[in-house]
Protein backbone atom coordinates (compact mmCIF):
# COMPACT_ATOMS: atom_id res chain seq x y z
CA UNK A 1 0.00 0.00 0.00
CA UNK A 2 1.99 2.96 -1.22
CA UNK A 3 -0.56 5.67 -0.41
CA UNK A 4 -1.20 4.13 3.01
CA UNK A 5 1.89 5.89 4.38
CA UNK A 6 0.45 9.36 3.75
CA UNK A 7 -2.66 8.42 5.69
CA UNK A 8 -0.56 6.89 8.43
CA UNK A 9 1.49 10.06 8.92
CA UNK A 10 -1.72 12.11 8.97
CA UNK A 11 -3.34 9.77 11.50
CA UNK A 12 -0.31 9.95 13.78
CA UNK A 13 -0.25 13.78 13.58
CA UNK A 14 -3.94 13.70 14.41
CA UNK A 15 -3.28 11.55 17.48
CA UNK A 16 -0.61 14.05 18.60
CA UNK A 17 -3.19 16.85 18.21
CA UNK A 18 -5.67 14.81 20.28
CA UNK A 19 -3.16 14.14 23.04
CA UNK A 20 -1.46 17.57 23.10
CA UNK A 21 -3.39 19.02 26.08
CA UNK A 22 -3.05 15.84 28.13
CA UNK A 23 0.69 15.68 27.48
CA UNK A 24 1.13 19.27 28.70
CA UNK A 25 -0.63 18.51 31.96
CA UNK A 26 2.23 16.68 33.77
CA UNK A 27 4.74 19.25 32.44
CA UNK A 28 2.99 22.05 34.33
CA UNK A 29 2.13 19.84 37.29
CA UNK A 30 5.86 19.37 37.99
CA UNK A 31 6.87 22.92 37.01
CA UNK A 32 8.17 25.05 39.91
CA UNK A 33 6.59 28.32 38.68
CA UNK A 34 3.12 29.42 39.79
CA UNK A 35 2.51 30.81 36.30
CA UNK A 36 1.24 28.30 33.77
CA UNK A 37 3.36 29.33 30.78
CA UNK A 38 6.68 28.71 29.09
CA UNK A 39 9.60 28.84 29.73
CA UNK A 40 9.57 26.22 32.50
CA UNK A 41 11.44 27.08 35.67
CA UNK A 42 12.36 23.88 37.48
CA UNK A 43 11.14 20.59 38.87
CA UNK A 44 8.95 20.34 41.98
CA UNK A 45 6.44 17.98 43.57
CA UNK A 46 5.06 20.73 45.83
CA UNK A 47 1.78 20.98 43.93
CA UNK A 48 1.02 17.34 44.62
CA UNK A 49 1.83 17.86 48.31
CA UNK A 50 -0.45 20.91 48.35
CA UNK A 51 -3.38 18.73 47.27
CA UNK A 52 -3.20 16.87 50.58
CA UNK A 53 -3.78 20.10 52.52
CA UNK A 54 -7.09 21.26 50.95
CA UNK A 55 -10.12 20.01 52.93
CA UNK A 56 -12.63 21.41 50.38
CA UNK A 57 -10.98 19.29 47.70
CA UNK A 58 -11.21 16.13 49.82
CA UNK A 59 -14.87 16.81 50.54
CA UNK A 60 -15.69 17.31 46.84
CA UNK A 61 -13.71 14.17 45.94
CA UNK A 62 -15.78 12.22 48.46
CA UNK A 63 -19.06 13.50 46.97
CA UNK A 64 -17.84 12.75 43.44
CA UNK A 65 -16.85 9.19 44.33
CA UNK A 66 -20.20 8.48 46.04
CA UNK A 67 -22.11 10.01 43.10
CA UNK A 68 -20.04 8.10 40.53
CA UNK A 69 -20.45 4.81 42.39
CA UNK A 70 -24.24 5.05 42.76
CA UNK A 71 -24.60 6.38 39.19
CA UNK A 72 -22.56 3.47 37.83
CA UNK A 73 -24.66 0.85 39.62
CA UNK A 74 -28.07 2.38 38.84
CA UNK A 75 -27.35 3.22 35.19
CA UNK A 76 -25.84 -0.21 34.57
CA UNK A 77 -28.98 -1.86 36.03
CA UNK A 78 -31.21 0.31 33.82
CA UNK A 79 -28.88 -0.50 30.92
CA UNK A 80 -29.22 -4.26 31.50
CA UNK A 81 -33.03 -4.03 31.37
CA UNK A 82 -33.03 -1.94 28.21
CA UNK A 83 -30.26 -3.81 26.36
CA UNK A 84 -31.85 -7.17 27.17
CA UNK A 85 -35.25 -5.95 25.94
CA UNK A 86 -33.71 -4.43 22.82
CA UNK A 87 -31.69 -7.48 21.79
CA UNK A 88 -34.04 -10.31 22.81
CA UNK A 89 -37.62 -9.09 22.24
CA UNK A 90 -39.57 -7.26 19.60
CA UNK A 91 -42.43 -5.13 20.85
CA UNK A 92 -44.58 -2.27 19.59
CA UNK A 93 -42.94 1.17 19.70
CA UNK A 94 -39.48 -0.35 20.21
CA UNK A 95 -37.61 2.13 18.03
CA UNK A 96 -39.34 5.10 19.63
CA UNK A 97 -38.79 3.95 23.21
CA UNK A 98 -35.10 3.17 22.63
CA UNK A 99 -34.68 6.47 20.77
CA UNK A 100 -36.15 8.25 23.79
CA UNK A 101 -33.76 6.50 26.19
CA UNK A 102 -30.75 7.23 23.95
CA UNK A 103 -31.74 10.89 23.48
CA UNK A 104 -29.41 12.32 26.18
CA UNK A 105 -26.49 11.13 24.03
CA UNK A 106 -27.10 13.94 21.52
CA UNK A 107 -29.03 16.47 23.60
CA UNK A 108 -26.87 19.42 24.75
CA UNK A 109 -26.10 18.79 28.42
CA UNK A 110 -27.16 22.29 29.39
CA UNK A 111 -30.71 21.50 28.22
CA UNK A 112 -30.79 18.35 30.36
CA UNK A 113 -29.40 20.34 33.29
CA UNK A 114 -31.79 23.31 33.18
CA UNK A 115 -34.87 21.21 32.53
CA UNK A 116 -34.08 18.96 35.51
CA UNK A 117 -33.33 22.02 37.64
CA UNK A 118 -36.68 23.60 36.80
CA UNK A 119 -38.65 20.45 37.63
CA UNK A 120 -36.77 19.58 40.82
CA UNK A 121 -37.09 23.10 42.21
CA UNK A 122 -40.70 23.21 40.98
CA UNK A 123 -41.70 20.16 43.03
CA UNK A 124 -39.74 21.41 46.02
CA UNK A 125 -36.75 19.06 46.02
CA UNK A 126 -33.69 20.48 47.81
CA UNK A 127 -30.58 20.25 45.66
CA UNK A 128 -28.02 17.77 47.00
CA UNK A 129 -25.76 15.09 45.64
CA UNK A 130 -28.87 12.96 45.11
CA UNK A 131 -30.16 15.40 42.49
CA UNK A 132 -26.79 15.18 40.70
CA UNK A 133 -27.14 11.39 40.69
CA UNK A 134 -30.58 11.68 39.02
CA UNK A 135 -29.03 13.68 36.18
CA UNK A 136 -25.92 11.53 35.86
CA UNK A 137 -27.93 8.30 35.61
CA UNK A 138 -29.89 9.89 32.77
CA UNK A 139 -26.78 10.72 30.69
CA UNK A 140 -24.83 7.52 31.57
CA UNK A 141 -27.61 5.06 30.72
CA UNK A 142 -27.26 5.45 26.90
CA UNK A 143 -23.56 4.57 27.16
CA UNK A 144 -24.26 1.51 29.33
CA UNK A 145 -26.90 0.37 26.81
CA UNK A 146 -24.43 0.74 23.92
CA UNK A 147 -21.87 -1.43 25.74
CA UNK A 148 -24.37 -4.00 27.04
CA UNK A 149 -26.13 -4.25 23.66
CA UNK A 150 -22.97 -5.65 22.12
CA UNK A 151 -22.54 -7.98 25.09
CA UNK A 152 -26.10 -9.34 24.71
CA UNK A 153 -25.90 -9.47 20.93
CA UNK A 154 -22.83 -11.68 20.93
CA UNK A 155 -24.62 -14.03 23.33
CA UNK A 156 -25.64 -17.37 21.82
CA UNK A 157 -29.38 -17.83 22.43
CA UNK A 158 -29.00 -21.60 22.22
CA UNK A 159 -27.22 -21.64 25.59
CA UNK A 160 -30.27 -20.14 27.28
CA UNK A 161 -32.65 -22.48 25.46
CA UNK A 162 -30.56 -25.42 26.62
CA UNK A 163 -30.90 -24.22 30.21
CA UNK A 164 -34.72 -23.95 29.84
CA UNK A 165 -34.82 -27.45 28.36
CA UNK A 166 -32.84 -28.74 31.31
CA UNK A 167 -35.52 -27.41 33.66
CA UNK A 168 -34.21 -24.03 34.78
CA UNK A 169 -36.72 -21.19 35.03
CA UNK A 170 -36.31 -17.69 33.61
CA UNK A 171 -34.61 -16.24 36.65
CA UNK A 172 -32.22 -19.13 37.36
CA UNK A 173 -31.27 -19.23 33.66
CA UNK A 174 -30.42 -15.58 33.82
CA UNK A 175 -28.43 -16.02 37.03
CA UNK A 176 -26.56 -19.19 36.01
CA UNK A 177 -26.08 -18.73 32.24
CA UNK A 178 -26.73 -15.21 30.96
CA UNK A 179 -25.29 -13.19 33.82
CA UNK A 180 -21.86 -14.89 33.93
CA UNK A 181 -21.55 -14.60 30.14
CA UNK A 182 -22.31 -10.88 30.07
CA UNK A 183 -20.34 -10.17 33.27
CA UNK A 184 -17.39 -8.61 31.38
CA UNK A 185 -19.85 -6.29 29.60
CA UNK A 186 -21.34 -5.33 32.97
CA UNK A 187 -17.94 -4.54 34.46
CA UNK A 188 -17.05 -2.48 31.39
CA UNK A 189 -20.37 -0.62 31.65
CA UNK A 190 -19.84 0.08 35.37
CA UNK A 191 -16.37 1.49 34.73
CA UNK A 192 -17.46 3.68 31.82
CA UNK A 193 -20.43 5.17 33.66
CA UNK A 194 -18.23 5.70 36.73
CA UNK A 195 -15.70 7.58 34.57
CA UNK A 196 -18.38 9.72 32.87
CA UNK A 197 -20.01 10.66 36.18
CA UNK A 198 -16.66 11.47 37.81
CA UNK A 199 -15.82 13.84 34.97
CA UNK A 200 -19.25 15.39 34.33
CA UNK A 201 -19.45 19.12 35.02
CA UNK A 202 -22.54 20.90 33.61
CA UNK A 203 -25.23 18.82 35.31
CA UNK A 204 -23.32 18.82 38.59
CA UNK A 205 -22.83 22.60 38.27
CA UNK A 206 -26.59 23.19 37.96
CA UNK A 207 -27.87 20.51 40.32
CA UNK A 208 -25.47 20.58 43.27
CA UNK A 209 -25.74 23.50 45.64
CA UNK A 210 -23.69 23.27 48.81
CA UNK A 211 -22.16 19.91 47.96
CA UNK A 212 -19.81 20.57 45.00
CA UNK A 213 -18.46 17.61 43.05
CA UNK A 214 -14.81 17.46 42.03
CA UNK A 215 -15.32 19.12 38.60
CA UNK A 216 -17.44 21.86 40.21
CA UNK A 217 -14.64 22.41 42.75
CA UNK A 218 -12.05 22.55 39.92
CA UNK A 219 -14.24 25.05 38.05
CA UNK A 220 -14.38 27.31 41.11
CA UNK A 221 -10.56 27.22 41.40
CA UNK A 222 -9.81 28.01 37.75
CA UNK A 223 -10.56 31.68 38.48
CA UNK A 224 -7.64 31.98 40.92
CA UNK A 225 -4.24 32.00 39.18
CA UNK A 226 -2.41 30.89 42.34
CA UNK A 227 -4.54 27.74 42.58
CA UNK A 228 -3.84 26.60 39.02
CA UNK A 229 -0.59 24.61 39.59
CA UNK A 230 -2.32 22.43 42.19
CA UNK A 231 -5.21 21.92 39.75
CA UNK A 232 -2.67 20.78 37.13
CA UNK A 233 -1.35 18.24 39.63
CA UNK A 234 -4.91 17.12 40.39
CA UNK A 235 -5.61 16.89 36.65
CA UNK A 236 -2.55 14.68 36.15
CA UNK A 237 -3.83 12.27 38.80
CA UNK A 238 -7.37 12.31 37.33
CA UNK A 239 -6.13 11.62 33.80
CA UNK A 240 -4.03 8.69 35.03
CA UNK A 241 -7.04 7.38 36.97
CA UNK A 242 -9.36 7.71 33.94
CA UNK A 243 -6.89 5.98 31.63
CA UNK A 244 -6.44 3.14 34.12
CA UNK A 245 -10.21 2.67 34.47
CA UNK A 246 -10.64 2.77 30.68
CA UNK A 247 -7.90 0.21 30.06
CA UNK A 248 -9.55 -2.13 32.57
CA UNK A 249 -12.96 -1.47 30.94
CA UNK A 250 -11.53 -2.20 27.48
CA UNK A 251 -9.91 -5.39 28.78
CA UNK A 252 -13.24 -6.66 30.11
CA UNK A 253 -15.14 -5.59 26.99
CA UNK A 254 -12.79 -7.61 24.79
CA UNK A 255 -12.78 -10.55 27.18
CA UNK A 256 -16.58 -10.53 27.08
CA UNK A 257 -16.68 -10.62 23.31
CA UNK A 258 -14.15 -13.44 23.25
CA UNK A 259 -16.05 -15.39 25.90
CA UNK A 260 -19.33 -15.30 24.00
CA UNK A 261 -17.56 -16.12 20.75
CA UNK A 262 -18.38 -12.86 19.00
CA UNK A 263 -16.28 -10.75 16.66
CA UNK A 264 -14.71 -7.54 17.88
CA UNK A 265 -16.20 -4.61 16.02
CA UNK A 266 -14.25 -1.85 17.72
CA UNK A 267 -14.29 0.45 20.70
CA UNK A 268 -17.04 1.86 22.88
CA UNK A 269 -20.06 3.77 21.59
CA UNK B 1 -64.29 -13.42 29.14
CA UNK B 2 -62.94 -12.83 25.67
CA UNK B 3 -61.15 -9.65 26.74
CA UNK B 4 -59.60 -11.41 29.69
CA UNK B 5 -58.17 -14.29 27.64
CA UNK B 6 -56.84 -11.84 25.12
CA UNK B 7 -55.20 -9.90 27.95
CA UNK B 8 -53.82 -13.19 29.31
CA UNK B 9 -52.39 -14.07 25.95
CA UNK B 10 -50.89 -10.61 25.61
CA UNK B 11 -49.32 -10.87 29.05
CA UNK B 12 -47.45 -14.01 28.09
CA UNK B 13 -46.53 -12.73 24.62
CA UNK B 14 -43.10 -11.63 23.49
CA UNK B 15 -44.29 -8.03 23.08
CA UNK B 16 -45.41 -7.83 26.70
CA UNK B 17 -42.18 -9.36 28.04
CA UNK B 18 -40.19 -6.83 26.06
CA UNK B 19 -42.29 -3.89 27.25
CA UNK B 20 -42.15 -5.01 30.89
CA UNK B 21 -38.40 -5.47 30.69
CA UNK B 22 -37.71 -2.06 29.17
CA UNK B 23 -40.26 -0.22 31.33
CA UNK B 24 -37.93 0.77 34.25
CA UNK B 25 -35.46 2.43 31.87
CA UNK B 26 -38.20 3.95 29.72
CA UNK B 27 -40.05 5.25 32.78
CA UNK B 28 -36.85 6.82 34.11
CA UNK B 29 -36.25 8.61 30.79
CA UNK B 30 -39.90 9.68 30.69
CA UNK B 31 -39.92 11.13 34.21
CA UNK B 32 -36.47 12.73 34.17
CA UNK B 33 -36.17 13.75 30.55
CA UNK B 34 -39.53 14.15 28.82
CA UNK B 35 -41.40 15.65 31.77
CA UNK B 36 -38.59 18.19 32.43
CA UNK B 37 -38.39 19.08 28.73
CA UNK B 38 -42.15 19.63 28.71
CA UNK B 39 -41.74 21.73 31.86
CA UNK B 40 -39.29 24.15 30.27
CA UNK B 41 -41.58 24.49 27.27
CA UNK B 42 -44.35 25.34 29.76
CA UNK B 43 -42.18 27.79 31.71
CA UNK B 44 -41.20 29.59 28.53
CA UNK B 45 -44.82 30.81 28.20
CA UNK B 46 -45.09 32.13 31.79
CA UNK B 47 -44.47 35.63 33.15
CA UNK B 48 -41.42 36.39 35.27
CA UNK B 49 -42.39 38.31 38.39
CA UNK B 50 -39.74 39.49 40.82
CA UNK B 51 -38.43 36.29 42.53
CA UNK B 52 -41.68 34.46 41.67
CA UNK B 53 -43.14 32.99 38.52
CA UNK B 54 -46.55 34.38 37.71
CA UNK B 55 -48.99 31.96 36.14
CA UNK B 56 -49.95 34.37 33.40
CA UNK B 57 -49.50 32.98 29.90
CA UNK B 58 -47.48 35.26 27.65
CA UNK B 59 -45.39 35.31 24.49
CA UNK B 60 -43.20 38.10 25.90
CA UNK B 61 -40.25 35.74 26.53
CA UNK B 62 -40.20 34.58 22.93
CA UNK B 63 -40.58 38.12 21.65
CA UNK B 64 -37.59 39.14 23.78
CA UNK B 65 -35.54 36.06 22.82
CA UNK B 66 -36.19 36.55 19.11
CA UNK B 67 -36.07 40.33 18.74
CA UNK B 68 -33.43 41.48 21.27
CA UNK B 69 -30.29 42.15 19.16
CA UNK B 70 -28.03 40.68 21.86
CA UNK B 71 -29.78 37.30 21.78
CA UNK B 72 -29.97 37.34 17.98
CA UNK B 73 -26.22 37.92 17.88
CA UNK B 74 -25.46 35.18 20.42
CA UNK B 75 -27.74 32.72 18.64
CA UNK B 76 -26.24 33.50 15.22
CA UNK B 77 -22.74 33.16 16.66
CA UNK B 78 -23.61 29.82 18.28
CA UNK B 79 -24.90 28.51 14.95
CA UNK B 80 -21.81 29.79 13.15
CA UNK B 81 -19.41 28.27 15.71
CA UNK B 82 -21.21 24.92 15.71
CA UNK B 83 -21.36 24.78 11.92
CA UNK B 84 -17.65 25.65 11.61
CA UNK B 85 -16.66 23.17 14.31
CA UNK B 86 -18.73 20.47 12.62
CA UNK B 87 -17.18 21.15 9.21
CA UNK B 88 -13.61 21.22 10.58
CA UNK B 89 -14.10 18.17 12.80
CA UNK B 90 -15.71 15.98 10.16
CA UNK B 91 -13.20 16.95 7.42
CA UNK B 92 -10.22 16.32 9.70
CA UNK B 93 -11.71 13.11 11.06
CA UNK B 94 -12.64 11.45 7.76
CA UNK B 95 -9.06 10.58 6.69
CA UNK B 96 -8.35 9.11 10.12
CA UNK B 97 -11.48 6.95 10.00
CA UNK B 98 -10.55 5.96 6.44
CA UNK B 99 -7.02 5.06 7.46
CA UNK B 100 -8.16 2.91 10.39
CA UNK B 101 -10.82 1.15 8.32
CA UNK B 102 -8.84 0.55 5.10
CA UNK B 103 -5.16 0.51 6.03
CA UNK B 104 -4.92 -0.83 9.58
CA UNK B 105 -4.68 -4.61 10.11
CA UNK B 106 -7.99 -5.95 11.52
CA UNK B 107 -6.45 -7.04 14.83
CA UNK B 108 -5.05 -3.53 15.43
CA UNK B 109 -8.26 -1.62 14.67
CA UNK B 110 -9.69 -1.70 18.17
CA UNK B 111 -6.35 -0.50 19.56
CA UNK B 112 -6.50 2.54 17.24
CA UNK B 113 -10.10 3.27 18.20
CA UNK B 114 -9.19 2.94 21.85
CA UNK B 115 -6.32 5.42 21.44
CA UNK B 116 -8.63 7.86 19.65
CA UNK B 117 -11.33 7.69 22.34
CA UNK B 118 -9.09 7.93 25.45
CA UNK B 119 -8.61 11.74 25.44
CA UNK B 120 -12.38 12.16 25.15
CA UNK B 121 -12.95 10.44 28.51
CA UNK B 122 -10.43 12.46 30.50
CA UNK B 123 -11.24 15.56 32.51
CA UNK B 124 -13.08 17.81 30.08
CA UNK B 125 -12.67 20.95 32.19
CA UNK B 126 -8.92 20.61 32.47
CA UNK B 127 -8.55 19.79 28.77
CA UNK B 128 -10.39 23.00 27.86
CA UNK B 129 -8.35 24.96 30.37
CA UNK B 130 -5.15 23.63 28.80
CA UNK B 131 -6.20 25.08 25.46
CA UNK B 132 -6.17 28.41 27.21
CA UNK B 133 -2.56 27.63 28.14
CA UNK B 134 -1.72 26.53 24.60
CA UNK B 135 -3.33 29.52 22.88
CA UNK B 136 -2.56 32.16 25.53
CA UNK B 137 -0.29 35.22 25.49
CA UNK B 138 2.68 33.28 26.93
CA UNK B 139 1.29 30.03 25.62
CA UNK B 140 2.75 27.12 23.73
CA UNK B 141 1.81 28.45 20.29
CA UNK B 142 3.22 31.91 20.96
CA UNK B 143 6.48 30.73 22.53
CA UNK B 144 6.97 28.40 19.57
CA UNK B 145 6.24 31.13 17.01
CA UNK B 146 8.56 33.59 18.75
CA UNK B 147 11.21 30.94 19.38
CA UNK B 148 11.27 30.17 15.67
CA UNK B 149 11.41 33.87 14.89
CA UNK B 150 8.16 33.81 12.93
CA UNK B 151 6.66 36.64 14.98
CA UNK B 152 8.27 39.30 17.18
CA UNK B 153 5.42 39.67 19.62
CA UNK B 154 2.74 37.22 20.76
CA UNK B 155 -0.23 36.81 18.45
CA UNK B 156 -3.52 37.56 20.19
CA UNK B 157 -6.13 36.55 17.65
CA UNK B 158 -6.19 32.97 18.96
CA UNK B 159 -7.49 33.52 22.49
CA UNK B 160 -10.67 35.02 23.93
CA UNK B 161 -12.56 35.03 20.66
CA UNK B 162 -14.50 32.78 18.31
CA UNK B 163 -11.31 31.23 16.82
CA UNK B 164 -10.31 29.87 20.21
CA UNK B 165 -13.79 28.40 20.75
CA UNK B 166 -13.69 26.69 17.34
CA UNK B 167 -10.22 25.18 17.90
CA UNK B 168 -11.07 23.92 21.38
CA UNK B 169 -14.43 22.44 20.42
CA UNK B 170 -13.00 20.82 17.28
CA UNK B 171 -10.50 19.08 19.55
CA UNK B 172 -13.08 18.04 22.15
CA UNK B 173 -15.51 16.49 19.66
CA UNK B 174 -12.98 14.75 17.39
CA UNK B 175 -13.67 11.17 18.57
CA UNK B 176 -17.40 11.75 18.14
CA UNK B 177 -16.84 12.37 14.44
CA UNK B 178 -14.41 9.52 13.82
CA UNK B 179 -16.47 6.66 15.25
CA UNK B 180 -19.66 6.91 13.12
CA UNK B 181 -17.63 7.41 9.93
CA UNK B 182 -15.45 4.42 10.83
CA UNK B 183 -18.52 2.24 11.41
CA UNK B 184 -19.98 3.25 8.02
CA UNK B 185 -16.67 2.57 6.23
CA UNK B 186 -16.38 -0.84 7.89
CA UNK B 187 -19.78 -1.84 6.49
CA UNK B 188 -18.77 -1.15 2.88
CA UNK B 189 -18.45 -4.32 0.85
CA UNK B 190 -14.81 -4.20 -0.32
CA UNK B 191 -15.68 -6.02 -3.57
CA UNK B 192 -17.67 -2.94 -4.70
CA UNK B 193 -14.48 -0.89 -4.60
CA UNK B 194 -12.53 -3.56 -6.46
CA UNK B 195 -15.34 -3.68 -9.03
CA UNK B 196 -15.07 0.07 -9.50
CA UNK B 197 -11.36 -0.20 -10.17
CA UNK B 198 -11.73 -3.27 -12.39
CA UNK B 199 -14.14 -1.30 -14.55
CA UNK B 200 -11.43 1.27 -15.15
CA UNK B 201 -12.11 3.98 -12.60
CA UNK B 202 -9.10 5.67 -10.99
CA UNK B 203 -8.61 5.41 -7.22
CA UNK B 204 -9.87 8.95 -6.74
CA UNK B 205 -12.97 8.45 -8.90
CA UNK B 206 -13.73 5.15 -7.16
CA UNK B 207 -13.56 6.96 -3.84
CA UNK B 208 -15.82 9.74 -5.12
CA UNK B 209 -18.39 7.51 -6.79
CA UNK B 210 -18.39 4.39 -4.60
CA UNK B 211 -16.74 4.83 -1.20
CA UNK B 212 -17.94 8.30 -0.28
CA UNK B 213 -21.63 7.81 -1.15
CA UNK B 214 -21.63 4.54 0.84
CA UNK B 215 -19.92 6.28 3.77
CA UNK B 216 -22.41 9.16 3.77
CA UNK B 217 -24.72 7.69 6.44
CA UNK B 218 -21.72 7.75 8.80
CA UNK B 219 -20.82 11.29 7.75
CA UNK B 220 -24.42 12.44 8.37
CA UNK B 221 -24.38 10.76 11.79
CA UNK B 222 -21.03 12.39 12.58
CA UNK B 223 -22.34 15.82 11.56
CA UNK B 224 -25.39 15.50 13.80
CA UNK B 225 -23.50 14.06 16.76
CA UNK B 226 -21.02 16.96 16.65
CA UNK B 227 -23.38 19.78 15.64
CA UNK B 228 -26.15 19.21 18.20
CA UNK B 229 -24.10 19.08 21.43
CA UNK B 230 -21.56 21.78 20.44
CA UNK B 231 -24.24 24.44 20.09
CA UNK B 232 -25.08 23.94 23.77
CA UNK B 233 -21.50 23.88 25.05
CA UNK B 234 -20.99 26.05 28.10
CA UNK B 235 -17.46 25.41 29.36
CA UNK B 236 -15.46 26.22 26.22
CA UNK B 237 -16.96 29.65 25.41
CA UNK B 238 -16.82 30.56 29.08
CA UNK B 239 -13.13 29.65 29.47
CA UNK B 240 -11.55 30.54 26.12
CA UNK B 241 -14.24 32.60 24.37
CA UNK B 242 -13.95 35.93 26.14
CA UNK B 243 -16.79 38.45 25.82
CA UNK B 244 -16.98 38.17 22.04
CA UNK B 245 -17.03 34.37 22.11
CA UNK B 246 -20.08 33.83 24.34
CA UNK B 247 -22.61 31.33 23.09
CA UNK B 248 -26.25 30.51 23.77
CA UNK B 249 -25.47 28.17 26.70
CA UNK B 250 -23.79 31.06 28.52
CA UNK B 251 -26.89 33.21 27.98
CA UNK B 252 -29.12 30.41 29.29
CA UNK B 253 -26.93 29.87 32.34
CA UNK B 254 -26.97 33.62 33.05
CA UNK B 255 -30.78 33.73 33.01
CA UNK B 256 -31.17 30.66 35.22
CA UNK B 257 -28.43 30.91 37.81
CA UNK B 258 -27.62 34.63 37.96
CA UNK B 259 -30.75 36.57 36.99
CA UNK B 260 -33.27 33.97 38.18
CA UNK B 261 -35.39 34.62 35.10
CA UNK B 262 -36.55 31.06 34.42
CA UNK B 263 -39.18 31.96 31.80
CA UNK B 264 -36.71 33.85 29.59
CA UNK B 265 -34.01 31.21 30.16
CA UNK B 266 -36.53 28.54 29.13
CA UNK B 267 -37.56 30.51 26.03
CA UNK B 268 -33.89 30.75 25.02
CA UNK B 269 -33.37 27.03 25.64
CA UNK B 270 -36.49 26.06 23.67
CA UNK B 271 -35.51 28.42 20.83
CA UNK B 272 -32.03 26.89 20.67
CA UNK B 273 -33.54 23.38 20.58
CA UNK B 274 -35.99 24.35 17.83
CA UNK B 275 -33.25 25.86 15.69
CA UNK B 276 -30.94 22.86 16.19
CA UNK B 277 -33.77 20.47 15.33
CA UNK B 278 -34.73 22.47 12.24
CA UNK B 279 -31.15 22.69 10.96
CA UNK B 280 -30.59 18.96 11.61
CA UNK B 281 -33.81 17.99 9.82
CA UNK B 282 -32.93 20.13 6.81
CA UNK B 283 -29.47 18.57 6.73
CA UNK B 284 -30.87 15.04 6.86
CA UNK B 285 -33.44 15.95 4.19
CA UNK B 286 -30.72 17.25 1.86
CA UNK B 287 -28.82 14.00 2.30
CA UNK B 288 -31.84 11.69 2.04
CA UNK B 289 -30.52 10.25 -1.25
CA UNK B 290 -27.51 8.74 0.56
CA UNK B 291 -29.45 7.51 3.56
CA UNK B 292 -31.66 5.26 1.44
CA UNK B 293 -28.61 3.33 0.16
CA UNK B 294 -28.82 -0.34 1.10
CA UNK B 295 -25.61 -1.68 2.56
Amino acid sequence: MSNGTGFRIYAILYLIFLYAPILLLPIFAFNASTIIAFPLSGFTTDWFAELLTIPALHQSLKYSLIIALITAVVSTCLGIFAARAATRYSFPGKGGIIGLIMLPLVLPEIIVAVSLLVVLLGIGVTLSFWTVILGHVLICTPFTIAILNSAFMSLDGALEEAAYDLGENKWSTFRLITFPLIMPGIISSLLISFTISLDEFIIAFFLSSTEPTLPVYIWSQLRFPTKIPAIMALGTILVLLSITLLIIAEYFRRKGIKRTGGKDTGGFL
Amino acid sequence: MDARTRWGRFRRSEAASGLVLISPTALYALLLLIVPLAAIVGYSFLTDGYLVIEWVPTLANYIEAWTEPLYQLVMARSLFVSATVTLVTVCLAFPVAYYVSFHVAPNRKSLWLFLITIPFWTSYLIRVFLWKVILGYNGVVNSTLMGLGITDEPVTFILYNVNAVVITLAHAYAPFAILPIFVALEKIDRSLIEAGQDLGESRLLTFWRVTLPLAMPGVVAAVLIVFIPTIGDYVTPQLVGGPEGRMIANAIQLQYLRLDNYPLGSALAVTAMLIVTAVSLIFVFLNRRFLRVKQ
